[in-house]
Formats: C-alpha cells, structure tokens, sequence
C-alpha cells in the first residue's frame, strides 16, 4: 500500500504527487462534505431526535434517543415495506434490467446497421428522458378506461395499477433503466475475444456454458459495478411514487414512498430520518454482499 | 512419399468430420439468429410501446390517454405559447443542467484523474463510501437537512444553490465511472508529456482529456438527464415559480385544477423531452457515448 519509493521522484505517470493529487480532489471534496456528507450527518441526528414538521415538537425538538429506531423495526408497515422494496430491487434491477440489459447486449454482440441502433435509440431513449414524462407516459400506458394496453390486448377495464401494483412499477423500472446495464455489458462483451467464443462453441459448448466459462470470468467486474450501482439506485427511486403513489392499500410502498409519507405528508422528520438512517444501513449490507460475491479474486484466480 | 499420404488421409478425414459438424453448427446458427430475432423485435415493442403517446397526442386535436392517429393540428404548441411559465421554464432547466454539467464535469475528470494515477490510501473505501451516501442522500432522506443548509447559506431561490446541491450528489458516481476510464488508458503517453517539461495540470489538459474524452462525453450526458429530470431539488429550494425549471412545471400542468389538461401536458412533455434527447445524438454522434466499466483491481 503505502511503501513510497525516495522522495522527490514522484511515483506515478504524470509526475503529480500526493500534494497535488489532493488539490485535484479537493474541489470534489469541499462540495461532496459540504452537500453530501453534511445533510447525511444532520439526518442521523434527526433520527435519534422527536422532530416534527409542526407542532410543538418542530419548535423545540427533543432527544428521544433510539426511540426512533426501535419504533421502525417493530412497524409493520415498515415490515411490509422492506420486503416490497427487496422485491422491487430483485424483480426490476437484478432480474430486469441487468438480466435483460446482458440479453440485449448479447444479441447485439455482432450486429451492425439499423437494427442495432433502432434497438439502443429506443432502449436509450426510455432512459434518458425525463422521470415525470415518462411516469406520466406509463400511467397513460396503463390506465383502466383508455390505456394503450388495454386497447392493445382488447382487455377493456383492466386496473393494471390497482391489480398488480408492484409488476406494475417492476416492469416500469426494467423498462427506465435497461439502458444502463446494456451498455456496461455492450463494453464489457467487447474485452471477451471472439476466438475464445469460436473456439468453444467447436468444442460443442452451450450457449449456457460459453456464458458460465468463457464469458463470465472476463466480465465479472463489470457484474460486481453493474449490479451494485443499479441495486442502489433502484433501491432508493422514488419514480414509482408517480405512478401509483404507493398504493393501493400500501401494496407498492416501497421505502423512499414510506419516507417520503411519513416525514413530510406525516409531519415525522425525527422517524423519517431513522428510517433514511436504516436505509443506508441495508444499502451498507448489499453492496458489501455484492463485493464478497464478486470482487477481489486474486488469490483464487 | 508415404508422409504425404499420410497427411492427405487426415486431412480427408478432418473434412468429413468437419462437414458433419458444420452442418450442424449450421442448423444451430439459423435457430440462434431466428431466436435472436424475434427477441430483439420484442424488446424494440416494449420500448417502443410508451413512447407512442408522445408521439401521437400533442399533434391531436382532442387527445385522450389512449395513442392514437391523431387528427392533425399544431394548436396545442400555440396555446403552450401563451403559459406564462412554460417556455421560460426550459430556460431555467438549461442554466441548473449546464452549471452542473460543467461543475460535475471539471471536478469529477481532476479527482477521478488523481484517484487513478496516485496511490491515495484509503481510496476504494471513501469511493465506495461517498457512492453509497450519494445514492441515499440525494432523495427524499436529507430534503429537511438540505432545506436548512440552503437557508443558513443563503442559498434559497439562488440557482447557484440548486447548482451546488445537485453536483454535490452527482459528483461521486461521476468520479466512479470516469476513474474507470482513467483505469484504461495506457500512462505512457503522460510519462513521455513529463520527460519533455510539461506540467501536470498542461498533462490533464492537452494527454489525458483528449484521450478519455468518451467518457467525458458520458458523464456530460448522464449529468444533463440527471439535472434536466429533477424535480425535488428545485421544488425545494425554490419559492419563486419564475425560476422553477422545466421539471416541476410539469407537475404543476397536471395536478392543476385536479383533472389534467391532457393537450398541454402531452405537448409540453415533448418539448420538455427534446433537448435531452438531441443532446444525447450529438454527443453520441460526435464523441461515442459508451462505458468503459469494471472496477479493476
């Protein structure tokens, strides 16, 4: 790690040096603590405290220690949310949008002309655009009385929203954000050479078993980026909350909806903040899963 | 002599195998490629399926939530004109989406840059670190703090503050992906640039930016969307609805009055979605728009 070669022969290519690379990452810093880290500090002291939007309490809050904290692990509501939201990040990021952004990227692999790029134009598209437009193009997709769908598949009166809330928002999701994971995998196929691939489909390999052997050791970095950055991502979107507003009945109340109702339409920030506060601490539990899973190989490899 | 016939019977051996195999090989690849077919048809449907209505509905003259051939007409965009807010909020949403891009942009490439070349103790940690807290921090969990961080800064109703705040949350992913980038790209370049005298601010500018400018190009883009489509930073932070951008003006279009005003939303929305996805084309036209990716060890 930090063994330095002598002094005055800086070490690395473009001569900067410690001093230097830290006035490079200075500025970067200043604004991460300041907007960042600092409003983070300030929702772990919220949470141990009885801060209300108004009231008494919003006045003059007091210290309530991990009173907070207790009262959201022992919350049904915080239960049933939990569990909706790991669902959400399984079905739409690991299932949806890694799954079906490598299925694209795989087909894609050696195609060129109109179908490639028609393909990435729409995938694309559907990510780039803005949260609300796309929210509200969803809800007209899949409204009862005059949606798209229902049109489509002649399923007059169909509440898609109302009767599948949480496929709804899973389908939703895969759909915004497939083109990230496309991508990744569109570079990281290109680091796997073709002669590999050749070579093994000669030998008679499955499709199953050129993706198990030859592809994924060369990509497994690729995984471990992709699959952490869209877990967390998905894990705190608050996108759904435009589209079914978590309900009905708290069906799709993933936990950025459940914050979001508790501290500001509740008027909790003390308990909205200890459950932001929990939040960060399951988001602590699965990136660190994913890197043990995929990350750091040396001495096996 | 007899070495040749050899030879020539292994040969005439190995094509007959290899034809066997071929044909089958043959066989797999026409199924694969039908199989690839009607898959990458189905994923074109069902991206493309909700982007119809916003093709279809502000162009028609009654439009309803179903996409439809529109009866022709332009007079959507004419009474788009005569809201007061709505033009001047895609104004507002260039200044926050250029300010943070540039911000984002410029201190993202110096950090990812030194994070890359030196050995910083501690480095993947506080990466990691700061990605996580970014990905929590920036929504719902920290509206209360962040309210009170503007106020005591004075940063209320200020676009520098909205600015400050956005590329605050943004800059950690943003050094993530272009440090992947900086991983890539071969030092020697910036050695040779060091043995003829140049500084290495002159190594950042004139090697390194021309080389991962790909990934500048990306992190460009993704920092616009990002901006572009926010609406609880602005919502927040300002009072005054002349400054508010594109983004929350959208909101206000179909919650007023309870029953959204389907002709103006629809076309709003359009116009509201134009200047990312042109960006998006030439940006990707011009410089690529593509990941390197992968966190190296």
């Amino acid at each position: 790690m930090g063994a330095r070669p002598e002094p005055g022969a800086p070490p690395d290519a473009a001569g900067l040096g410690r001093l230097r690379a830290g006035g490079f990452i200075a500025p970067s810093l200043l604004l991460i603590l300041a907007f960042l880290v600092a409003p983070a500090a300030w929702t772990i002291y919220l949470g141990v405290t009885d801060f209300r939007l108004t009231g008494l309490a919003a006045a003059n809050p007091q210290i309530v220690g991990l009173d907070n904290y207790l009262a959201a692990l022992g919350d049904e509501r915080f239960h049933n949310s939990l569990l909706l939201t790991l669902q959400f990040v399984f079905g739409s990021a690991v299932l949806g949008q890694a799954g079906l952004g490598f299925a694209i990227a795989w087909s894609l692999r050696d195609q060129r002309g109109p179908l490639r790029r028609m393909v990435e134009a729409f995938v694309l598209l559907a990510w780039i655009l803005p949260s609300s437009v796309v929210a509200f193009l969803w809800y007209a997709l899949l409204d009862r009385d005059g949606g798209t769908l229902n049109v489509l598949l002649d399923t007059p009166g169909m509440a898609w929203l109302l009767d599948y809330p949480m496929l709804s928002i899973i389908i939703f999701n895969t759909w915004r954000g497939t083109a990230f994971s496309m991508m990744l995998y569109g570079a990281a196929l290109g680091n796997v050479p073709p002669s590999h691939l050749e070579t093994a489909r000669l030998a008679g390999a499955s499709t199953w078993q050129q993706l198990r052997d030859v592809v994924f050791p060369r990509i497994r970095g690729h995984v471990l980026t992709n699959l952490l950055l869209i877990s967390l991502w998905t894990f705190n979107d608050f996108a759904p909350f435009l589209i079914t507003a978590g309900g009905p009945e708290q069906r799709s109340e993933i936990l950025p909806v459940y914050v979001y109702k508790v501290a500001l339409t509740g008027g909790q920030l003390g308990f909205g903040a200890a459950i932001s506060f929990v939040m960060l601490l399951i988001n602590l539990v699965i990136a660190l899963a994913y890197l043990r899973m995929l990350g750091r190989r040396k001495e096996r490899v | 002599m007899s070495g040749t016939s050899v030879v020539e019977t292994r040969e005439r051996k190995a094509s007959t195998v290899s034809a066997r195999s071929a044909a089958s090989v043959t066989v797999r690849a026409v199924l694969a490629r039908i199989g690839r077919y009607t898959f990458l048809s189905a994923v074109l449907g069902f991206f493309a399926l909700p982007l119809l209505w916003l093709a279809t509905a502000p162009f028609d003259s009654q439009p309803t939530l179903t996409a439809s051939i529109p009866e022709f007409t332009l007079d959507n965009f004419r009474t788009l004109l005569d809201n007061p807010y709505a033009l001047p909020s895609l104004l507002n949403s260039i200044y926050l989406a250029a300010g943070a891009a540039i911000l984002v942009v410029s201190f993202a490439a110096l950090a990812a840059y030194a994070l890359s070349r030196v050995r910083v103790p501690g480095r993947d940690a506080l990466l990691y670190g700061l990605l996580l807290l970014s990905s929590i921090v920036t929504g719902t969990a920290t509206m209360v703090p962040l309210f009170e961080l503007a106020f005591r800064l004075n940063l209320i109703d200020s676009r520098l503050g909205v600015i400050l705040v956005l590329s605050g949350g943004l800059l950690p992913a943003a050094i993530f992906i272009l440090k992947d980038f900086m991983d890539t790209t071969p030092t020697s370049y910036e050695e040779s640039a060091r043995v003829f005298g140049a500084s290495p601010l002159q190594i950042v500018r004139h090697i390194v930016v021309p080389v991962v400018r790909p990934g500048l190009a990306t992190v460009t883009v993704w920092t616009v969307a990002n901006v572009w489509g926010n609406f609880l930073v602005p919502f927040l932070l300002f009072r005054l609805p002349d400054k508010q951008p594109a983004a929350v003006i959208v909101y206000t279009l179909y919650t007023e009055g309870g029953q959204a005003n389907l002709a103006l939303l629809s076309t709003f929305s359009l116009l509201y979605s134009l200047p990312v996805v042109v960006m998006f084309i030439f940006v990707s036209s011009r410089y690529g728009f593509r990941f390197h990716g992968g966190i190296k060890r």
